[in-house]
């Protein structure tokens, strides 16, 4: 029934929607941030937006205001949020088993076509992340393509913020409606990031690779664990990597930090600016010439 | 408190240098003659905070701001000062920095140093471009260090010139509060290169400030304008007689309903203003002989060109409150935490607009004896520190505000009313500081959308924006105290360099925003 559906009534399950970013990219910028994710990381600072929403109802009760209610779509539960009755508290986020979060708002292509059409001057692009935006890619494909088409958008640039596990075949579709990329890599070794994600990181040096190649590899972001990534142990062989794909490759450094963490990460050490600074400068050692540091350290 | 036990607090206050000292004896001297006649009702709105005279003294004899016409000094020389006509950069800046000593204004610091890239732009042909700098960084210290006020304003723009880029090279460098700097943009004179390094000075030092130029000059004639000290725009070769502000909390208050305020309570307190106004203004023009200064003779600047500023605050309440009354008739009350108010919801904006625009027409249409073309300017006043729970001008109140975007649109219809000037300042948190197109993109779209003053302040707010989400630096510091590691370097660094500008801040007086000494 999907298939006939017109591509603009396309929807996605948004958690987030930010009408003006300046650390999604370049420029002022659009964030969409997607619910869901198919990684497990361990130092997720949003875990609620990991998971989907089954409908079981659990976290209606728990609402201080009444804001949640269940109704019945497609003949699926599917729960139902009054935005303008939450006050925001979070208790349904904290009860909720799936790591999901009935707090978000469905969004068709042209409903957030009018949207970024009303902000149109104020922006240099869009950027979509999540979560994992590019599980929810025939959305994004559409609007992006929806974007390029109009003649009042298609100055705006297209931006995905994602983890790189998207498949080869899910790029090249993607790819005539795209800008650029972040792609974080979240370790170097395969083993670690099994430790740190769940999955290993196969996929997404095959995607840093691809869009590399298409230049549209806006930047790779690392993010320093002190103690736990393993990007100092395998500085040579990063650096190398990094450099293949063009020595002027931005790579954008984040240092972890507490906020929103849950669980094992809490007693990982939080990463200083002395942290940063170091990997930074090992990095520039070996040939690296756009490293981009955090603006604060939290 | 009897006038000597006030004098002698202000002559042992341990705070305030020499200088400082006198300018509040002056004011307090001041304080103790009579005030100029007025009505009973108007002294009754004074009383209630209804109205105010921004402390301008009881008997003004010298107007709030004179904006020379710098140009034609450099050129003639001046007689009374004994100058002959600059010939090159050196006596150029000499004879300005001589000039600034006889500007008088309400604060005794001059308001306007002038449009300096077209003034000094004669005087630099052939200059080597690093003798240029040196001298204008020397002239831009000697400004903060001997007229130490943060409103004492320099114009620059819309064309691309090298003063201009030197000046703002300058003013990034250096980073000191004075002088304050607005860069005139024109979309079709002002190459967006150039605005994009005004914007990445903004991201630094939270200055210039950027002026919507085609929107001013059109409202002003061809002898031009400036903008001074807190973004009023007046009529170069003249400028404020007065500013009389009225409380628009206050008059909404004093409403039983819209009507009532839009219909009678409204018109009855601008009324008051312009009575307020004419003695003021009267008393300076009349009885105060500042009008047979040298700055007249020698046509720097003219009698005629000096307006009434009808000044007002308090926007953000006086909608609340009379939307609450209207809320009161219709009797909705259902439970939600829909964001209301000011600033936020489309009624609140639309009531503020029709405020807007029933006070222009007010003024349009209200002759003044003392006016430039027989009329008063409107201006949407920044605030003074006395002020308690009223928001300055329009603006949306501190705290309140919603993201950058959304805050532009809401405030963009207002402009167009405020010929005298408006001051909004748009808090952008520092993340913005590494991507200073950010702030070029939404500094564009303002004026486009008819800002006609786009002022960002950069700010390491509390609350601020990482990635996805809003956090809260102090729940982050409490909870580091509670364990994880410190992150001191940066910390550190930063501290430092606030306490550095604290510093100077000290140094400066900025007494057109504290225009009394509070004990
Ligand atoms: S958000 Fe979580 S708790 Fe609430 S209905 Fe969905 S799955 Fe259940
Ligand atoms: S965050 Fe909103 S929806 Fe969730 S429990 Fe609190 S009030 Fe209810």
């Amino acid at each position: 029934m999907s298939l006939t559906k017109p591509a603009i009534n396309k929807q996605a399950i948004v958690s987030q929607l930010l009408p003006f970013s300046c650390v999604d990219g370049p420029g002022s910028r659009l964030v969409l941030f997607l619910q869901g994710c198919n990684y497990q990381c361990k130092n997720c600072h949003n875990p609620h937006t990991i998971g989907l929403c089954d409908g079981c109802g659990d976290c209606i009760a728990t609402c201080p205001d009444k804001a949640l209610t269940l109704i019945k779509a497609n003949n699926k539960h599917q729960i139902h949020w009054d935005k303008d009755r939450c006050s925001q508290c979070d208790t349904c986020l904290a009860v909720c088993p799936q790591q999901a979060n009935p707090k978000v708002t469905r969004y068709t292509v042209e409903e957030i076509l009018a949207i970024i059409h009303h902000q149109r001057h104020f922006i240099n692009g869009i950027t979509v992340s999540g979560g994992e935006a590019s599980l929810q890619l025939p959305f994004i494909i559409e609007l992006f393509k929806a974007i390029k088409a109009s003649p009042q958008l298609s100055q705006l640039t297209c931006m995905l913020d994602t983890n790189g596990s998207l498949s080869l075949t899910g790029w090249h579709k993607l790819l005539p409606f795209l800008d650029g990329a972040m792609v974080d890599l979240k370790a170097w070794q395969k083993e670690t990031h099994r430790y740190i994600t769940g999955r290993d990181n196969h996929a997404v040096f095959k995607s840093i690779e691809l869009l590399a190649q298409q230049q549209k590899l806006y930047e790779v972001r690392l993010l320093h664990i002190p103690g736990i990534t393993d990007f100092e142990q395998g500085i040579d062989a990063l650096s190398c990597y990094l450099l293949r794909l063009g020595a002027n490759t931005r790579v954008k450094l984040n240092a972890f930090h507490h906020h929103g963490v849950v669980d094992e990460a809490l007693t990982w050490p939080s990463c200083t600016q002395t942290d940063i600074e170091a990997l930074a400068s090992s990095l520039t050692q070996r040939g690296l010439t756009n490293i981009v540091l955090p603006s604060i350290y939290l | 408190m009897l006038l000597q036990d006030k004098l002698m607090q202000i002559v042992t206050n341990p705070l305030l240098s020499p200088k400082q000292k006198s300018n509040y004896l002056a004011l307090e001297a001041e304080a103790s003659l009579p005030y100029l006649p007025i009505s009973t009702e108007v002294k009754a709105a004074m009383n209630g905070g209804v109205i105010c005279d921004m402390f301008e003294g009881h008997t003004p004899f010298k107007p709030r701001y004179v904006l020379p016409d710098y140009a034609r000094y450099l050129e003639q020389g001046s007689e009374y000062l004994e100058l002959v006509p600059a010939q090159n950069l050196d006596e150029a800046l000499n004879a300005l920095t001589i000039l600034y000593h006889h500007v008088p204004s309400v604060t005794n610091i001059p308001v306007y140093l002038g449009q300096l890239d077209d003034i000094l732009m004669p005087f630099v042909e052939g200059m080597d471009a690093d003798v240029l700098y040196r001298k204008l960084k020397l002239f831009w210290i000697m400004l903060d260090r001997t007229l130490p006020d943060a409103f004492m304003h320099v114009n620059i723009g819309p064309t691309d010139n090298i003063v201009c880029r030197t000046l703002l090279r300058i003013d990034a460098e250096l980073k000191q509060v004075a002088p304050n700097l607005t860069f005139m943009y024109d979309p079709a004179v002002t190459p967006d290169e150039l605005l994009q390094i005004a914007a990445t000075n903004i991201c630094h030092c939270s200055k210039p400030h950027i002026a919507n130029y085609p929107l001013h000059a059109s409202a002003f004639d061809k002898r031009g304008f400036g903008i001074v000290s807190c973004y009023n725009a007046l009529p170069l070769a003249g400028g404020a007689n007065t500013l009389v502000r009225l409380n628009l909390k206050e008059v909404a208050l004093k409403a039983t309903s819209i009507n009532d305020f839009f219909e009678r309570v409204l018109p009855y307190y601008c009324s008051l203003t312009f009575e307020l106004i004419e003695a003021r203004s009267a008393f300076l023009h009349q009885e105060s002989h500042f009008f047979d200064s040298f700055l007249v003779k020698e046509q720097l600047i003219d009698e005629s060109r000096f307006a009434p500023m009808f000044g007002i605050y308090g926007m953000a309440e006086a909608v609340n409150i009379l939307q609450a009354l209207m809320t009161n008739e219709t009797n909705t009350s259902s439970q939600s935490n829909k964001p209301t108010g000011y600033g936020h919801s489309m009624d609140a904006n639309q009531l503020g607009y029709r405020i807007s625009a029933a006070l222009d027409s007010i003024v349009k249409s209200t002759p003044v004896t003392y006016g430039y073309h027989g009329r008063a300017l409107l201006h949407s006043q920044g605030g003074i520190s006395l002020d308690k729970d009223v928001t300055p001008g329009v603006r949306i109140p501190y705290g309140t505000e919603p993201n950058p975007i959304a805050h532009i649109q809401a405030l963009a219809l207002h402009h167009q009313y405020y010929t005298a000037g408006i001051s909004d300042i748009l808090t952008i948190d520092e993340t913005v500081k590494s991507n200073p197109q950010a702030m070029f993109q939404l500094c564009k779209a303002a004026l486009e959308l008819g800002f006609r003053e786009f002022t960002a302040n950069v700010a390491s707010n509390d609350l601020m924006r990482v990635t996805g989400y809003m956090v809260k630096r102090s729940d982050i510091e409490a909870f580091k105290q509670c364990g994880s590691r410190l992150n001191t370097t940066g910390l550190g660094a930063e501290a430092a360099q606030n306490t550095g500008i604290l510093q100077r801040q000290a140094r400066v007086i900025a007494h057109e925003h504290s225009p009394c000494v509070v004990n």
